[in-house]
């Protein structure tokens, strides 16, 4: 058995919803991992389960090649970092971070050496005497992260550590963290919603959907090899458009941008293609789509162009300005699709709900009755 | 808009506010003095006009001091078990989810609407000759009603919702997630409740605690009903000054009346101090 974290079966009901259903992974010793999914995937459940702060009810977990599921809280002593820090309001930095060491009864000398040593190690030597409450938020994560080391756990357990963080200083943080992960070396397990952070940080990602594992894998294969319409949605993707099936291609508004040979004749079918994966001709190219440049707008280094098809569905392309400078808006271009992920439009139904970043939703859906030509 | 009220003069909205502002501070500054400082200052006159030698017949009478003791003891014991209890039942419906948590929190404030009247009166329907609990206490030769036990047991009856009612919300807000940590840190329960629970909630169970005291030693509706004021027996301070007026002793009655209101001030006042202090000390 893994000497990592090893969950076989987990369940987990809160009244009448099934908020964890048949969970199972293996998280290499050593390594971050991260479960990844949107609000409600159940990520978190699996978390607090493996701490112990939840009981499941069925399944097993262990840890070290010890089983873990009988144990309380107490007796796992796995550190965990709460999205909203959860330090202890009243003690000092220092206290916070010793208060693993006091409740075991380590001694003062030991304690205040071991609080140095965390202290300097995320950098707030300076702040040991200040409270929770004058440091700022970036600051009391890397508090709460020096306390939950503190008692050197054998697994870290994160819980969307930077989800309350400004976007500045969760890039600082998720970079200091990987510094951090390759001194310590700590097993840890990364619960978080944003697909950028899970790809940077962890060896392995866990993808999670409606209390179910979609699909794990290296973030490569996460990434470039999604095996469900929801992974394709959720981990990078920002177009789905909907076609049908047609001599074992992707028939797309006036085009036949992809191979489809993998479903079956007539059946309607959805790509998932990411706006940088777009590539924008003058001229018709073999299988590209022909769309109308609505509107563009300037990102700095790229533009994103919105692209509206012949069939009325939304295109949206975001490219480096130097390749764009050509279009303008109003223009009839040629839309190709690189590495598109094909899906039947059946398995891809629900997972287009949740999945969608909120920043491209008006890039989305266009419902696929009206949008997929009758078949001639 | 007709001319005459353009006619009218008014006055800029910024005045207006001012005014309406200024209004308010005044009606509650008059409010809070008329109906509460007032009558202390009442008291306090009272009491202290006739000189030291009214204070001294006080702290002589064998039965005023009986009733200061009784008071304090009755207060001690409410406060035992209101302060214990009430933080046992706050962290149930704070942190626990169970059918007829509503009943029960609503159940929690019914001291607060019935009149302590009721309660003693029903005390007396319980504990009293034919009540149910009667026979039981009979047989083994205790006594209940007309004694301290059923005096204790009214006031804490009456003094149940104050630290439930500053406690409860109080960990509602903090959350779980502190407790949660120390757990993950290591910490057994006890530990937990100790180290994190207790320092997160000590000002407002120390204001609920304080609620309850003055609560507890003002009490007289039910003590009334249920003690049978046999005075170096089953007379507290509250019943004492009644007495006192009774027999035409104002003076007496107004000199306990001064020393128990200044208990409570006292105690309230403090507290608040206190925080205001660590509350300075701690962002500073």
């Amino acid at each position: 058995m893994s000497e990592g974290i090893v969950v076989q079966g987990l369940w987990k009901r809160f009244g009448s919803f099934d908020a964890v259903k048949d969970v199972g992974f293996e998280a290499e010793d050593g390594k971050i991992t991260a479960l990844l999914g949107p609000s409600g995937s159940g990520k978190s459940t699996v978390l607090r389960m493996i701490a112990g702060l939840e009981r499941p009810d069925a399944g097993r977990i262990w840890v070290g090649g010890e089983e873990q599921t009988g144990k309380s809280v107490q007796e796992r002593r796995f550190g965990f970092v709460f999205q909203h820090y959860a330090l202890f309001r009243h003690m000092t930095v220092s206290r916070n971070v010793a208060f693993g060491l006091s409740v075991r009864k380590e001694s003062k000398a030991v304690q205040r050496s071991r609080v140095n040593e965390l202290l300097e190690l995320v950098g707030l030597a300076p702040f040991a005497s200040r409270y929770p409450d004058q440091l700022s938020g970036g600051q009391r994560q890397r508090v709460a992260l020096a306390r939950a080391l503190a008692p050197q756990p054998r697994l870290l357990l994160l819980d969307e550590p930077f989800g309350a963080l400004d976007a500045r200083v969760r890039q600082e943080l998720r970079r200091w963290l990987d510094d951090l992960h390759r001194e310590l070396g700590v097993t840890s397990l990364l619960v978080t919603h944003d697909q950028d952070e899970a790809l940077e940080l962890a060896n392995e990602v866990v993808v999670m959907h409606q209390g179910r594992v979609e699909q794990i894998g290296t973030a490569d294969e996460v990434y470039n090899r999604p095996v469900t319409a929801f992974v394709a949605g959720f981990v990078g993707a920002t177009n789905i458009v909907n076609g049908h099936v047609s001599g074992g291609r992707l028939r797309l508004a006036d085009g036949e941008p992809t191979d489809a040979g993998h479903l079956s004749e007539g059946e309607k079918a959805q790509a998932y293609v990411r706006s940088h994966d777009v590539r924008l001709t003058s001229a018709a190219e073999n299988g590209a789509v022909s769309a109308t440049v609505e509107r563009i707008t300037n990102m700095g280094w790229t533009s994103k162009i919105h692209l509206r098809l012949a069939d009325g569905q939304v295109l949206l392309a975001q490219l480096p300005n130097e390749e764009v400078d050509w279009i303008r808006p109003g223009a009839q271009v040629f839309a190709g699709l690189r590495d598109p992920k094909v899906f039947s439009a059946a398995s891809a139904e629900d997972a287009a709900k949740d999945s969608r970043p909120a920043e491209v939703s008006d890039a989305v859906v266009v419902p696929s009755r009206e949008a997929t030509p009758q078949a001639p | 808009m007709s001319a005459t009220a353009e006619r009218t003069p008014r006055l800029s909205a910024g005045t207006r506010r001012r005014l309406v502002h200024g209004g308010l501070i005044t009606v509650t500054f008059a409010y809070v003095g008329v109906l509460v400082v007032a009558p202390l200052i009442g008291i306090a006159v009272a009491a202290l006009k006739p000189g030291l030698s009214a204070w001294r017949t006080v702290f002589d009478d064998p039965f005023a001091r009986h009733a200061y003791v009784l008071t304090g003891y009755i207060t001690a014991e409410a406060l035992l078990v209101t302060t214990v209890m009430g933080v046992v039942v706050s962290l149930v419906l704070s942190r626990d989810r169970f059918p007829g948590k509503a009943v029960v929190s609503a159940l929690v404030d019914l001291p607060l609407a019935v009149s302590p009247v009721v309660v003693g009166l029903a005390a007396v329907l319980l504990f009293g000759l034919g009540g149910w609990f009667e026979p039981w206490f009979a047989a083994r030769d205790i006594q209940i009603l007309f004694a301290v036990p059923s005096m204790v047991l009214v006031t804490i009856f009456i003094s149940i919702p104050f630290v439930i009612r500053e406690v409860a919300p109080l960990l509602q807000e903090l959350g779980a997630e502190e407790e949660q940590a120390a757990r993950t840190l290591g910490a057994s329960q006890l530990q937990t409740f100790f180290r994190i629970t207790l320092p997160n909630i000590r000002w407002g169970l120390l204001y609920g605690i304080a609620l309850s005291t003055a609560r507890a030693i003002g009490e007289v509706g039910a003590v009334l009903i249920v003690s049978g004021t046999i005075a170096g027996q089953t007379e507290t301070s509250t019943l004492y000054i009644l007495r006192a007026f009774d027999e035409g002793q104002d003076t007496s009655g107004y000199v306990v009346a001064l020393t128990l209101a200044m208990v409570s001030i006292v105690m309230l006042f403090g507290i608040e101090f206190f925080r205001r202090r660590q509350d300075k000390g701690h962002s500073a």
